[in-house]
């Protein structure tokens, strides 16, 4: 589903954020992205949703190399992928059922729809009773499974969360992360960076480590 | 990468267990980003009515700010319909009013008293002249030297230095016709006794030039003002996207197209630009409520049935267009400028 072959990433600033880097992820994976902070953990996941391109190498998505995706075609791009952020990127003029229709919004869906889609996410992460609340009013858990919901209300094949348990407790930051291995097991490709690494090792899951833009370790701990 | 093992077995379980729930959802990939042709169409026409609305709240919702800015844009609009209303009264003005041209013929200094009065005959007889006046030599002396003050001068002169003149009337249907006058002179002008012919534009003529003027004014004033339309507009445009930029990056990270974005800033620049040609109208209409009163005195002062033109319901429509299309251009230039410039980092 998301292949990197030989990708390098230099930034503006000269900087190397991501050396030759090669890897690859079935659909229906779940995978965690794990190292130092400033090892390329974003930029791997920016590249995956064409916030920025790659300088050298190809990265194929579901197929598509994205060398060749047109700027225009970006939007169409990203409505197959969901994405959750740490800092969340909520829209606090707006409640939070509106912050969760937006996937659907930008992508043309009939308003009836749109309601049914949007209660099934919230009801997924468990906000079902807060769809009309502003989300300023939500806790740090309850906003990050908002910025959840958002992420997956299209049904995206790919979801990719960059340290989306950075500033929660570990007892939420479990709940966030079983959440999203709820979603790999419907089909979904999962992507997870983060630091976390107490929390992952339980988990099982293959871990990809990242030291200096390069992959110096891929596999399931033992 | 010896100490990791890749979860071959594990992962192959899972993927198992997804084919049998893929296979229930087969639908999923279909909805996941393509929606029927007429679903499409059907949610772009209502996505343009939802915007119809929401952009008029976020208005309304700043009154201050959407007031201002249309109350600009309304002054910008304004001040060359004024103009032209202006010139369109004047033009009314003058088209009541009777006016005379006449024709000053100069004749040969040297031209025989029996020439003269030939002459004076043979004008008379001509089917476009109305009134002949005769200025002899001496009257000319007499009237220079009371008028110009320059009578020592003359006084040294051995010879009176001013010729003959007569003073023609063209008929009526030539008081305003500036060709057939222009004919008429040229005629004169081949005459055997004369020297030169003078056609005096009176002030009929030279109103007529200036509202020529005056219409060329309003319409470059017209153009500038539009031009400060637009960048008013644009201005107005480019702060609003930049205090949505947080917003715009969430929609373009969930698929958002440059379109998607553009369409409720587009509307808003409509919006000002209708709501300004609105209030450019009033304010126009006001004007002409306010000076129509003491117009209609003067007018009847001068016996006259002259009555003060306003914009009219044409007006009323013309202006909207305008302001509603310098609206989208202002609109448009700011968009295009920003919002592609605006992406997620
Ligand atoms: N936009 C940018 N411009 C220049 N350098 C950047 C930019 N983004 C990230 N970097 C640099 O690239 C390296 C990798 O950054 P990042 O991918 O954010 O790492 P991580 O997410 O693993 O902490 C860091 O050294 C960072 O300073
Ligand atoms: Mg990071």
């Amino acid at each position: 589903m998301i292949q990197f072959d030989k990708v390098s990433k230099r930034y503006p600033t000269g900087h190397e954020a991501l050396n030759g880097l090669s890897l690859e992820l079935d659909a229906g994976e779940m995978a965690f992205l794990i190292g130092h902070s400033g090892a390329g953990k974003s930029t791997l996941l920016k590249l995956i949703m064409l916030m920025e391109r790659p300088t050298h190498g190809q990265l194929l998505v579901n197929g598509k190399n994205l060398n060749r995706l047109h700027r225009s075609q970006i939007p169409y791009y990203r409505r197959n992928i969901g994405v959750v952020f740490q800092n969340h990127q909520l829209l606090f003029d707006r409640s939070a059922f509106d912050n969760v229709a937006l996937p659907l919004l930008v992508s043309g869906y009939q308003p009836r729809e749109v309601g049914r889609r949007v209660r099934a996410a919230l009801d997924k992460v468990g906000l079902l009773d807060k769809e009309k609340m502003n989300p300023i009013a939500l806790s740090g858990g309850e906003q990050q499974r908002l910025g959840i919901a958002r992420a997956v209300v299209h049904k995206p094949r790919i979801l990719l969360a960059d340290e989306p348990t950075g500033n929660l407790d570990p007892e939420l930051s479990a709940e966030i992360m079983d959440l999203f291995r709820q979603f790999c097991e419907v089909g979904v490709t999962v992507l997870i960076a983060t630091h976390d690494v107490d929390l992952i090792s339980r988990m099982g899951m293959r871990q990809l480590q990242l030291q200096q833009g390069r992959l110096i370790q891929d596999g399931v701990p033992a | 990468m010896n100490r990791y093992r890749r979860g071959k077995p594990e992962k192959m379980m899972v993927s198992n267990s997804r084919g049998g729930k893929s296979a229930k959802e087969p639908r999923r990939g279909a909805s996941g980003g393509r929606v029927s042709l007429l679903g499409k169409l059907r949610s772009y026409l209502q996505s343009h009515r939802h915007l119809f609305f929401s952009t008029v709240k976020r208005l309304a919702s700043e009154p201050i700010q959407t007031l201002m800015t249309s109350l600009v844009v309304a002054i910008a609009l304004g001040l060359p319909a004024v103009l032209y209303v202006g010139v369109v009264n004047l033009q009314q003005l003058g088209s009541r009013v009777e006016t005379t041209t006449q024709i000053t013929v100069f004749l040969k200094i040297d031209s025989s008293q029996k020439a003269i009065e030939q002459f004076q005959k043979n004008l008379i007889s001509e089917a476009d002249v109305d009134t002949v006046e005769y200025i002899s030599r001496q009257q000319a002396l007499e009237e220079f030297r009371i008028l110009s003050g320059f009578g020592d001068v003359l006084d040294m002169l051995d010879e009176n230095p001013l010729p003959p003149v007569f003073i023609v009337q063209p008929v009526a249907h030539f008081q305003r016709d500036l060709v057939a006058s222009e004919v008429l002179v040229a005629k004169l002008k081949g005459m055997a006794l004369v020297d030169d012919v003078q056609l005096d534009m009176k002030w009929m003529q030279r109103l007529q030039a200036m509202l020529v003027i005056g219409e060329r004014f309003a319409l470059s004033l017209g153009l500038a003002l539009a031009l400060g339309v637009l960048l008013i507009i644009g201005n107005t445009i480019r702060l609003a996207i930049e205090s949505r930029r947080d917003e715009i990056v969430v929609v373009k990270l969930v698929g958002g197209t440059n379109a998607y974005v553009r369409r409720p800033f587009l509307y808003t620049g409509i919006w000002y630009g209708v709501i300004g040609g609105i209030l450019a109208w009033v304010l126009v209409a006001v004007g002409v409520q306010w000076i129509s009163g003491p117009v209609a005195r003067l007018a009847e002062l001068y016996q006259s049935l002259f009555e003060l033109m306003g914009l009219g319901f044409f007006g009323l429509i013309v202006l909207l267009l305008i302001g509603a299309s310098l609206g989208l251009i202002g609109a448009w230039l700011a968009v295009a400028r920003h919002i592609s410039s605006i992406e997620p980092k």
